[in-house]
């Protein structure tokens, strides 16, 4: 039934669906609210899960993984500088090979300080091994979480996921999201499965030093794992798509790309002002299309040299930068298409919370139709 | 699509006001998404929120550049803030003052304006004005109806809360629903 609630409490309801067993995360802006919400639940009894409250995003983390390699399924929130100083434990989370899911709020990362959205602090994690989807609309933000645990609790896969979308601009509006009810979750989502856990009877040790004659072999079967997931994600999504109507089966999917010749490639809750900004381009017969990105690890390399293969010209939006190199998503969208004539452009836009319209849209449309492109979008002259 | 910018300070409640809007709007039938201009909300501090309306399924993130709708919490704005920036032609702003404007609207834009510090003081006790100033949209725009207004006040406040903040809006609604008649 579609309900009118924040998209952070939309997070929270669909979390407390998949009946995690343990909670553990620190408060911080804009992922508060999400938080907050799964803390009240446990306090009324409506979520029966031990909410550990911890001093700050690593020891969350840590709690989880300690409590993920112990048999329960587990979940986090974080963001930006929380998601920092998580850095060491995440990549700890996928040697492990614990299925743990966690929410990005998405939000910039200091210096200089700022709480606005971009996608900077989960693409900055995108070499941990942790899976990585990016929501459009909160409806997305909250069917990944069921997908999410679907996925990473497969034992082929066994790695951990971050279920991204966009701080404030999701987690903080209302709008109207079709929540399911447990008796759907639960026929979709079976109780988490450990493929193996710690147990005093039979015991067994996790993240234990590997010297070189094995390091090696461990990193290689955690990137198959990663790879393995596509499968997964394509089946999970599917499955989910016969039960409830909604197909996540496709990693990235496009829209008005058909016929398209310059195709516009982005991920999170800007493809909403994109599809908007591109049926009006339309309308004066501008051929543009946009490819989202819904699944950025594993990178859907081929799906996206497959999706791109007729068009004349591609322009990548980015919400990140690698500093001194390009934006993330362009770098890898140009590597998926290595060998193509196709010319692929990059534009860092919307950093720290600047306010991307419809009509900046339709001027990278005009910069890539003229090959202009590899640059700062936005960028306010009067400040340099 | 119809969209509302609702300028206030912090502490008067716009951001709820966006949110309360936007339920009742769904309830009514149509699509609705409310969220406030992100920032540090200080009270007394210059505030924005926003509500859209439409009959699909609404994409656009954007903030509200180009509203239908202006709701004007605190009059005291109009000399910092140009609170009527961008207003469509056809459109509506509702400020809230006891005072005669000393300010012009922008052409073809109508202006409605409320007591709604009075009629909260009066009835709140308090001179919080969102739900008084929700009553007056629901009347000068029909795009809630008072019936929905009511229920989102009533699931979102406690009962005795609800009532009273069900009676400043029917107050506003009947002061702006009276002057059109």
């Amino acid at each position: 039934m579609l309900e009118i609630v924040e998209g952070s409490h939309a997070v929270a309801e669909a979390v407390k669906l998949c009946r995690p067993q343990v909670v553990s995360a620190y408060p911080i802006t804009p992922q508060t609210h999400i938080v907050e919400a799964l803390a009240d639940m446990v306090a009324n009894c409506q979520l029966d899960a031990d909410y550990i409250t911890v001093e700050n995003e690593l020891s969350a983390l840590s709690a989880c993984i300690g409590a993920s390699a112990a048999g329960s399924r587990v979940y986090s929130a974080t963001t930006s500088q929380g998601l920092a100083l998580m850095f060491e434990v995440c990549f700890n989370a996928a040697g492990m090979r614990l299925p743990i899911v966690m929410t990005i709020a998405n939000r910039a990362l200091g210096a200089p300080l700022s709480i606005w959205n971009d996608q900077q602090d989960s693409i900055s994690l995108r070499d941990s091994g942790w899976l990585q989807f990016y929501a459009e609309d909160n409806q997305e933000a909250t069917d990944l979480h069921f997908i999410a645990y679907k996925v990473c609790e497969d034992h082929s896969v066994l790695l951990p996921a971050m279920v991204c979308f966009d701080g404030f601009i999701l987690s903080h509006v209302y709008e109207p999201v079709d929540m399911l009810s447990q008796e759907d979750v639960d026929r979709y989502l079976p109780p988490f499965n450990p493929y193996q856990r710690l147990d005093a009877a039979d015991p067994i040790s996790f993240g234990m030093y590997a010297t070189p004659d094995y390091y090696h072999e461990f990193r290689y079967e955690i990137d198959n794992a990663a790879k393995r997931a596509k499968e997964v994600i394509q089946k999970a999504g599917k499955e989910f798509g016969t039960m409830f109507g909604r197909d996540y089966s496709a990693l990235v999917e496009g829209y008005r790309l058909d016929d398209a010749e310059t195709a516009i490639v982005a991920m999170g809750s800007i493809c909403g002002t994109i599809k908007d900004a591109i049926d009006e381009m339309r309308a004066e017969g501008r051929k543009v299309g946009l490819l989202k990105i819904r699944v950025f690890r594993p990178f859907p390399s081929e799906e996206i040299a497959q999706a791109l293969s007729n068009v004349k010209r591609v322009a990548v939006l980015d919400k990140d930068i690698s500093l001194g190199a390009k934006g993330a998503v362009a770098i890898e969208v140009r590597d998926a298409l290595y060998g193509s004539v196709t010319p692929v452009k990059g534009y860092v836009l919307g950093l720290g919370g600047r306010d991307v319209r419809k009509k900046d849209i339709k001027e990278i449309v005009s910069l890539v139709e003229k090959g202009v492109g590899d640059q700062f979008f936005g960028l306010r002259r009067e400040l340099l | 699509m119809r969209e509302l910018r609702i300028h206030g300070r912090g502490g008067q409640g716009s951001v709820t006001a966006a949110e309360l809007i936007a339920v009742a709007a769904f309830e009514g039938g149509v699509f609705a998404q409310a969220f406030p201009a992100f920032g540090v909300e200080r009270r007394g501090a210059p505030v924005q929120a926003f509500v859209r309306f439409d009959d699909k399924k609404i994409r656009k993130r954007s903030q509200v550049y180009e509203p239908d709708y202006i709701i004007v919490q605190d009059s005291t704005l109009i000399k910092d803030v140009n609170v009527f920036l961008g207003v469509k032609k056809g459109g509506i702003v509702i400020v809230n003052t006891e005072k005669v404007p000393d300010y012009t609207v922008p052409e073809g834009v109508k202006l409605i304006t409320i007591d709604a510090t009075s009629i909260a003081l009066n009835v709140l006790g308090l001179p919080i004005t969102n739900t008084s100033l929700m009553g007056a949209f629901a009347a000068a725009t029909g795009e809630i109806k008072f019936a929905a207004l009511e229920h989102a006040l009533n699931h979102r406040f406690p009962k005795e809360l609800a009532a009273k903040n069900i009676e400043a809006a029917r107050q506003a609604f009947n002061t702006v629903k009276g002057a059109a008649a």
